[in-house]
């Protein structure tokens, strides 16, 4: 994939039930660090253009909880929660992630894992989505789109009973 | 056949097994060159799951360009500052 200045999120799906994250930046990692875990700054990016950021709240400790809500255009509420789980400050966060659009959303609850590295000045981000289930995974990813997923789910599907 | 053995590690047998399957699914296309099997990846059948993937991976876009722009504050904000954070 081509590498732009400002760079391009890849996604992939190294398991059923895992999503992994990577993009890198032109900033040293304590400052993406510093964006990532500072309400003010997450306020400014979290949002990706889709709506308004109507809450962003972080107890930033170990067993501490975060809590993202979006308002979009037409009124629509997206909301997040999770608990710091750990903490390895400039280098490594993980925390729980609970998307409350979903029915039984607590069951559904994903590990993530921030990591920055950085060389030259440059960091390269990655986070690591883990799922308890495939389903969960599959919604996660689906949140916010229907078209393409069935026909994906059919070959995925082929695949994993032709492995099983 | 060799080179993916060799690439990913993982026993002959199981390299099989899973080319195999993509094989049946059409992921991947094969034809016979002499003693050898040579494999290809067929895109238009990924086409799919990348399509899928992709609307996710566009938010993750969006919202990491948003986060550029922050960075360049934050960056210009510690030259103004004299490098001490």
């Amino acid at each position: 994939m081509a590498m732009t200045t400002s760079g391009t999120a890849t996604v992939s799906l190294p398991t059923d039930t895992q999503i992994l994250i990577t993009r890198e930046f032109a900033a040293p990692r304590r400052l993406v660090y510093k964006a990532w875990t500072t309400p003010e700054l997450v306020q400014r990016w979290w949002h990706a253009n889709r709506g308004e950021m109507t809450t962003c709240e972080i107890d930033f400790r170990v067993g501490g909880t975060w809590r993202y809500v979006m308002v979009t255009p037409d009124g629509l509420e997206v909301a997040f929660h999770g608990e710091y789980r750990e903490i390895v400050p400039n280098e490594r966060l993980v925390s729980t992630e609970v998307y409350e659009g979903i029915p039984d959303a607590e069951a559904h609850a994903a590990l993530d894992t921030l990591t920055l590295t950085e060389i030259d000045g440059r960091t390269t981000l990655t986070i690591l989505v883990e799922h308890p289930t495939k389903e969960g995974r599959d919604m996660h990813i689906n949140s916010g789109m229907e078209d393409g997923m069935q026909d994906a789910m059919d070959l995925l599907e082929q695949v994993a009973v032709s492995l099983g | 056949m060799n080179d993916l053995v060799a690439q990913l590690g993982l026993a002959q047998p199981q390299v099989s097994k899973h080319l195999r399957v993509l094989r049946e699914v059409g992921a991947v296309d094969v034809r016979e060159s002499g003693r050898q099997r040579l494999y290809r990846l067929n895109g238009n059948a990924l086409k799919p799951i990348h399509d899928w993937v992709k609307e996710y991976e566009r938010t993750w876009s969006e919202r990491f360009d948003q986060l550029d722009v922050v960075l360049e504050d934050l960056m210009e904000k510690e030259e103004d500052d004299g490098n001490d954070d």
